[in-house]
């Protein structure tokens, strides 16, 4: 039945089916002036409830989620998404309030708001939070703005430019662009850490700051880390932490010990929220004390025993509509408390052991760029065996066949076949033996049929795209199709 | 040992044996010392499972559920069950990005029919996969008019919800765009000083309804704002797309708005889904992400992101924006929302709304208390100005369930009424309005 699944929902539809059942108030019928309403029905599917939950349970069927296998996607942090979390993050007395009650009758939503920000500064290392940005880039957005709010009230105005490595994700310099700054790249070393000599070169007086996130993109620490900080610093500039790989660090090193000023945390990768198919997300900024002027408002306080919506003194302003993600942050939130501080300082260790063992014991197979250890993830560049033409895409979509997701593919773009793996610390080692296993089975298959690896996937329902298809002839709609 | 941690000692002393390291601690050793955490963050304990659910509880009981009057971008409609069953669905829920189509085919697919359905609502061409929020999808609009008109200036009405008004003012601030506020005339938008000042704008910003719950005449905005080749953006909320004039119809170049109001709950403000909808001419100026429809190489129907030169993991600092999500699961939830009260159903709960808030209007002006502020059609707010102390009514209505009417200055209260209010539950705000004294 799934397999041969291949029905939209417009396609059920048939004229005067209904899918909800409504007891009509027999009100008197308003009639709004005709020049007023719209001239055509919008045409939805006419369906019956059970219908629509066949339909969408078989559209489910079609998608791979963390529940269903491994997910070791680089950078991406695809942990187990607990169950307890979306229980109590659902209760009636967080899903039924409105945001424009007053705070009396919404202490305890302000008062876990107030706690998650306390927790997030404690691990971060930093003065303050705003629970407010919608998704990681999007506090990339604030902590950006944050530093252009913090200049613009020094008068420092010459400062217009931002320094983003080549190794860095891509939001970086597209959040820096958004905010008006003039971007400015620098090479990286062959690791994917900041080359210090590159960074002097470009400091000067016209620099706003610095965007790193630590470890980097290569699952590196920036060892240098202290001395960066000292000359962004020294130069007048601010250090932004990217927070996408916080993961590796939990229970091990702060940012604001490393000298960041700003840092965004996305939730949804180090605190287990699920990601949704791509949203939503959750993007907290967080800041150092003298930035805590500039938070996105409104801003949560406690006075005596009483939490309260404030505003921040020189806010950069307001970034939505209310006050962010909540029902992604209470999830955060729960998730921090079932660890507590005795378990949250092992998840770095496990995190970077589990990427140190896959590591290991593909390297003999794999091309590893970089020696050593690393720490939450790392980048394998293609195979070793470069003679069979097999190429980091063949081999993403082959491990699909076998029942596991691809690892991030071409990502970071200092290498050519990259191939970031990040296992998480929730996989144990027989997840991560099996999916070594595989991950050599593929190997040698590229050299003993290295076309059943060119040609995959082969048991998955679609098969490779025709992705140039969709953008020369695109159909985005139901219309376009007929 | 933790539940959600599968290690044992062994496994650990055995993948440290691979490795050749002698402890975890030696992982970490190109942290420099210095930075390295000696000690437990000082955070709360572990709490297990049962005194976490009673903890939860207790925090969830501290917010009090009331019997809703209120919106101003945040309304109490009815979700069925199949939505929250189906959205919870694993496969859904814990799937991320869709870059691996061909096990992502599920995520893919409903995000075409949200996109189909949205250009459905709208009348517009194409659709992108959500946005953040409504305020945010608005703000993006505006960056669109930037990016296709190289001008600095924008015209935002005045009417609009200043929640909104505050989100475009502050991504406009920080990019250099210059936001002009049109003035008001019985709370509609001056459309004579759009007139006047359009010239070398990028763009107009007007929503529907706006603010104060009214449905604006936009009949001839579009002709006005084209003839200096600037782009009529509208927002507009959810429900009123199934009775008002569409943005399509009314020739806007861009519609943005939240779609909270179709399934999602009201979750204290978040998370919602910003919709923004566009020309095909303007498709490639759109930010976020966009589905299409394609082949494999057998030939079969497949779905795939797709215009993605537009995006940030390709372009970088030219991208069109730099959003890197979307609000899926809650684009999940709009989808489900819509198949299940269909073409019908939209267009009732919609009057349902209209004919409930009306009712409400009607039997709050006979009890004396208030005064007309705008005479305008309005959709499910409106506005009425109080003869009595509204900051004592507020809490008299808390104490009595009711979450009341926002209060928005000048003694004037924002009502609101969605097709969930029950003519009983609106005869009890009567009443308590007649015996507050």
């Amino acid at each position: 039945m799934t397999k041969l699944y291949d029905t939209l929902i417009f396609d059920l539809s048939r004229k005067d089916r209904i899918g909800y059942q409504y007891q009509p108030k027999h009100l008197k019928e308003i009639h709004l002036p005709a020049h007023l309403l719209r001239e055509t029905s919008a045409e939805l599917p006419e369906v019956s409830e059970f219908d629509v939950v066949r339909h969408y349970t078989n559209v489910s069927q079609k998608n791979f989620g963390v529940e269903t296998g491994f997910y070791p996607l680089g950078s991406c942090t695809m942990k187990y998404n607990p169950k307890i979390n979306d229980e109590l993050a659902t209760l009636n007395g967080f899903a039924n309030i409105h945001p424009l009650q007053p705070d009396s009758t919404t202490q305890g939503l302000l008062k876990i708001y107030y706690e998650t920000q306390e927790i997030l500064s404690e691990i971060s290392g930093l003065k303050a939070y705003s629970l407010n940005p919608f998704a990681g880039a999007h506090g990339e957005l604030a902590g950006l703005m944050i530093i252009k709010a913090y200049h613009e009230k020094h008068n420092d105005l010459k400062r217009t430019k931002i320094i983003v490595p080549d190794s860095a994700h891509g939001t970086n310099p597209a959040s820096a662009t958004v905010c008006g700054f003039e971007v400015v790249e620098i090479k990286s070393n062959p690791d994917g850490t900041v080359n210090v000599e590159a960074l002097k070169e470009v400091l000067s007086d016209e620099i706003a700051g610095l965007m790193l996130t630590n470890p980097n993109t290569a699952g590196i620490f920036e060892k240098d880390i202290s001395e960066i900080s000292k000359l962004v610093h020294q130069a007048g500039g601010l250090l932004y932490y990217d927070g996408a790989n916080l993961n590796a660090l939990l229970g091990r090193a702060k940012p604001g010990d490393m000298g960041f000023d700003i840092t965004h945390i996305n939730l949804h990768k180090t605190f287990s929220t699920p990601h949704g198919g791509g949203g939503p997300g959750s993007g907290p900024v967080g800041v150092c004390e003298k930035l805590v002027e500039f938070l996105p408002n409104p801003i949560v306080v406690k006075k005596g025993d009483a939490y309260a919506l404030d505003l921040a003194k020189d806010s950069i302003g307001s970034l939505g509509m209310f006050y962010g993600n909540v029902s992604v942050y209470l999830r955060a939130y729960v998730y921090l408390r079932t660890l507590g501080k005795e378990n949250l300082k092992d998840i770095g260790g496990l995190a970077v052991l589990n990427a140190n063992y896959i590591k290991d014991s593909l390297k003999d197979l794999y091309e590893l760029p970089i020696q050593g250890h690393c720490m939450h993830e790392f980048v394998f560049d293609g195979l070793k065996d470069k003679s069979t033409g097999v190429k980091t895409l063949d081999i993403a979509k082959r491990l699909l066949d076998y029942g596991y997701h691809a690892p991030t593919i071409y990502f970071p773009l200092i290498f050519h076949q990259s191939m970031m793996i990040e296992p998480t610390e929730v996989e144990s080692k027989d997840t991560l033996d099996a999916f070594i296993n595989i991950m050599r089975v593929v190997a040698r298959e590229s050299i003993s049929d290295p076309e059943i690896v060119k040609n995959a996937p082969h048991s998955t329902l679609v098969r490779r795209l025709d992705e140039v298809k969709a953008v020369k002839n695109p159909i985005l709609k139901y219309k376009d199709i007929h | 040992m933790h539940k959600y941690l599968p290690h044992t000692q062994n496994d650990i002393n055995e993948m440290l044996e691979k490795i050749q390291a002698s402890s975890i601690d030696d992982l970490f050793c190109s942290i420099p010392e210095a930075l390295r955490l000696k000690k437990d963050y000082h955070v709360p304990s572990q709490l297990g499972d049962w005194e976490l659910t009673k903890h939860m509880q207790e925090l969830a009981n501290q917010n009090k559920e009331l019997l809703i009057f209120r919106g101003a971008g945040s309304y109490d409609h009815y979700t069925p069950s199949a939505v929250k069953a189906l959205v919870s669905r694993q496969e859904f829920l814990t799937s991320y990005t869709p870059y691996q189509p061909e096990v992502a085919q599920g995520t893919l697919q409903y995000i075409f029919e949200y996109q189909s359905m949205v250009c459905e609502l709208t009348g517009m061409d194409v659709s992108n996969a959500s946005m953040y929020d409504g305020a945010t999808s608005t703000a993006e609009a505006m960056f669109m008019a930037y990016a296709q008109t190289k001008k600095s200036d924008i015209l935002v009405s005045s009417t609009m919800n200043p929640k909104i008004i505050d989100v475009i003012k502050t991504y406009a601030r920080y990019r250099n765009i210059n936001v002009i506020l049109i003035p008001s005339i019985d709370g509609v938008t001056d459309q004579a000083f759009i007139k006047e000042n359009i010239k070398d704008k990028m763009g107009v910003i007007v929503s529907n309804p706006n603010y104060f719950g009214i449905i604006e005449d936009y009949q001839n905005l579009g002709e006005i704002i084209h003839q200096e080749d600037a782009l009529f953006i509208l927002n507009q909320e959810g429900q009123s797309l199934a009775l008002l004039k569409t943005p399509g119809e009314l020739d806007a170049d861009i519609a943005c708005g939240d779609l909270q109001a179709l399934g999602v709950p009201l979750s204290f403000g978040g998370a919602y889904i910003g919709y923004l909808a566009t020309k095909q001419k303007l498709v490639r100026k759109m930010p976020g992400r966009i589905c299409g429809i394609t082949t494999d190489v057998d030939g079969k129907r497949a779905f795939v992101l797709t215009l993605q030169a537009r995006e940030q993991h390709i372009r970088r600092a030219k991208a069109n924006s730099n959003i890197c999500s979307n609000q899926s699961l809650n684009a999940l939830f709009v989808t489900i929302y819509l198949s299940l009260v269909g073409k019908n159903g939209f267009k009732l709960f919609a009057s349902e709304s209209l004919n409930g808030a009306h009712y409400l209007y009607k039997n709050l002006l006979e009890t004396k208390k208030f005064e007309i502020v705008y005479n305008q059609p309005f959709f499910k707010e409106f506005v009425l100005k109080a003869s009595f102390d509204v900051k004592a009514f507020d809490t008299y209505l808390i104490d009595h369930g009711i979450l009341g009417p926002l209060h928005i200055g000048d003694n004037n209260l924002l009502f609101a009424v969605t097709e969930k209010r029950t003519q009983e539950e609106i005869d009890l705000l009567v009443e308590m309005v007649v015996n507050f004294k």
